[in-house]
């Protein structure tokens, strides 16, 4: 199961003298389980993609299918089929906690539910579990107010709003923008539980490319509307030219690796995306490079 | 979905008419609108029509956009034409149950109907070949002379400006919006008129937020920027009469002639 793009072309504004191409020509799988993030520069047509996925554009060229079923289908049966499977991907956009309208957190997470005709009891079962998953405790946020809130936990709530509906692929276009520090810290936690204890399958845009590093295991990158990149991050990070030409960069801990060795430290490896990589790298660098001296002056020692 | 409307349809160009001083477009605009009522005879009906299409050539705009611009009041000029069809007292041409169609009504109709799309066509020529800020300029100089009376002519032009700056930025905003609802299962579409409006009250309420947010930031920006209304302000591109505002204004004045020789 998985969500495939084959061969998507986009149009802006067609046929008028505002007509950009946003995408073109591209094909990729992202599989059921996968942590999947997708780069490139502002402008590189990675929201555009994004709105694909649940079909809220539909390809001027090209299909798109959500655990094969065809979101565009030439078929006007297929509408129930289309529903459940553009429901199967939740989407949250950017600065999501500006759609939020209600009066209280609790009836604004339950605006999708509700939308999907579940019964109430079923709502109110959905809104707690959903509040849980984001690690607000329902019993102090339920009844408050989400425009009281702070900009972090109002995140919380609007995500929360889209995981009521139980996607099975969770979409999130920079979902740490505009938090400070802590709140994008406790965000990027939430967000890896629910892919390691839920199984979630996640799909998520970002400017970070050491978020990117230390979470996915799967990078699109975006160029002006083409792919340029579709592998592993650690594979797709070495390519410096292909990095550099699409606006972005190394993350930070591989660029210290590649430093350190420029400098002269025998590693082994150079690619180290994590700091926990990094560090065992670096120690094991550093022990065998001390080992290394001390036999040199043992054997300089001996007449 | 909503990013195909397009308000303000400036068309960009270089062509004469988007040379032309938007004052002098709007003042000749003003004369042409009043001939088109003036006139009566066929022969200055052809005279107009034929100017008209003459500019829509020279400013460059497809005439495809031209004619959609026609579009929304496509009913009205058809209401109209009916109303003078049945509705002119002469020779009888037809009968159909209680109306009768008059030779005259036709004429009438038709008339009618050609004043209106010429109407819409010089005027929709004008926002065309005008950016929207040289259209708010060209209205706050031309209303300055009323300042005297109590007419806010800069503070008006300001507003009108804010205004069209942000129909975009909120159309994108409202677009956002309804998708991240849809995306929430929203249904926009269906169900009786009263459960429309219910579903409206998602939008409406995060976009005034936000309307209200940047309505605020916008007014600390400026008076960060130390602006304290029209009061000795200076533009950097002022507007200014050129040779060919004369010659248009000419040109039309020779027009005006002809026209009411010919009535």
């Amino acid at each position: 199961m998985s969500i495939a793009l084959e061969h998507i072309e986009y149009l802006y504004m067609p046929k008028t003298p505002f007509e950009r191409q946003a995408l073109s020509d591209v094909s990729a799988i992202i599989d059921e389980g996968s942590f999947t993030a997708i780069a490139g520069h502002t402008g590189s047509g990675k929201s555009t993609l994004l709105q694909h996925l649940n079909g809220l554009l539909h390809p001027t060229r090209g299909r798109v299918l959500v655990d094969g079923v065809d979101l565009q289908p030439a078929d006007k049966k297929m509408r129930q089929a289309v529903k459940e499977a553009r429901h199967k991907v939740g989407m949250v956009f950017q600065y999501p906690e500006q759609q939020l309208f209600e009066e209280t957190v609790e009836a604004d997470v339950a605006f999708g539910p509700r939308n999907l005709g579940c019964t109430e009891q079923e709502i109110s079962q959905r809104v707690q579990e959903a509040l849980q998953l984001v690690h607000l405790d329902y019993d102090t946020y339920a009844k408050r107010s989400p425009f009281q809130l702070s900009g972090g936990q109002k995140r919380r709530v609007a995500i929360a709003g889209v995981l009521a509906l139980r996607p099975k692929y969770l979409v999130l276009d920079e979902p740490t923008a505009g938090l400070d520090p802590r709140g994008r810290e406790e965000l990027i936690r939430t967000i890896r539980r629910l892919h390691e204890k839920q199984g979630m399958t996640i799909i998520f845009v970002s400017h970070n490319m050491d978020d990117i590093a230390r979470l996915a295991d799967h990078l699109l990158v975006l160029n002006q509307g083409r792919l340029v990149c579709d592998d592993v991050p650690k594979h797709a990070f070495a390519q410096e030219a292909m990095l550099r030409e699409a606006g972005l960069r190394p993350p930070h801990v591989m660029k210290l690796m590649q430093d350190l060795c420029a400098a002269g430290l025998p590693l082994q490896e150079e690619t180290a995306l994590t700091m926990h990589e990094a560090m065992d790298e670096i120690l094991a660098a550093y022990r065998r490079q001390t080992s290394k001296n001390r036999q040199r002056k043992e054997k300089g020692g001996k007449p | 979905m909503l990013s195909d409307i397009t308000i303000g349809q400036f068309f960009p160009g270089d062509s004469l008419l988007h040379r032309l001083d938007p004052r002098t477009k709007i003042i000749l605009l003003f004369f042409f609108l009043v001939a088109i009522f003036a006139v009566s005879s066929a022969a200055s009906y052809a005279l107009l029509a034929g100017m008209t299409f003459a500019l829509i050539l020279v400013s460059r705009v497809p005439l495809r956009m031209m004619l959609r611009s026609v579009k929304p009041l496509w009913w009205i000029i058809l209401f109209t034409f009916l109303i003078h069809l049945f509705s002119t007292p002469g020779e009888e041409l037809a009968k159909i149950w209680i109306f009768t169609v008059t030779w005259q009504g036709l004429a009438q109709g038709f008339l009618v109907c050609l004043r209106l799309v010429l109407l819409i066509l010089l005027s929709s020529l004008l926002t065309f070949t005008t950016s929207p800020l040289k259209l708010t300029d060209a209205m706050e100089r031309l209303l300055s002379p009323l300042r005297r009376f109590g007419v806010p002519a800069h503070e008006l032009a300001m507003m009108m400006t804010i205004a069209l700056r942000f129909v975009p930025t909120l159309i994108e905003e409202t677009d956002r919006i309804m998708k991240a609802q849809q995306s929430r299962g929203a249904d926009f579409s269906e169900g009786s008129i009263l459960n429309r409006l219910k579903a409206l009250v998602p939008i409406l309420v995060p976009l005034f937020l936000s309307a209200f947010r940047r309505a605020d930031e916008l007014a600390m920006a400026m008076e960060a920027r130390c602006y304290r209304g029209g009061e000795g302000r200076t533009q950097m591109k002022a507007l200014q009469v050129t040779g060919i505002d004369y010659i248009a204004c000419l040109f039309s004045l020779g027009l005006f002639v002809v026209l009411a020789f010919l009535r």
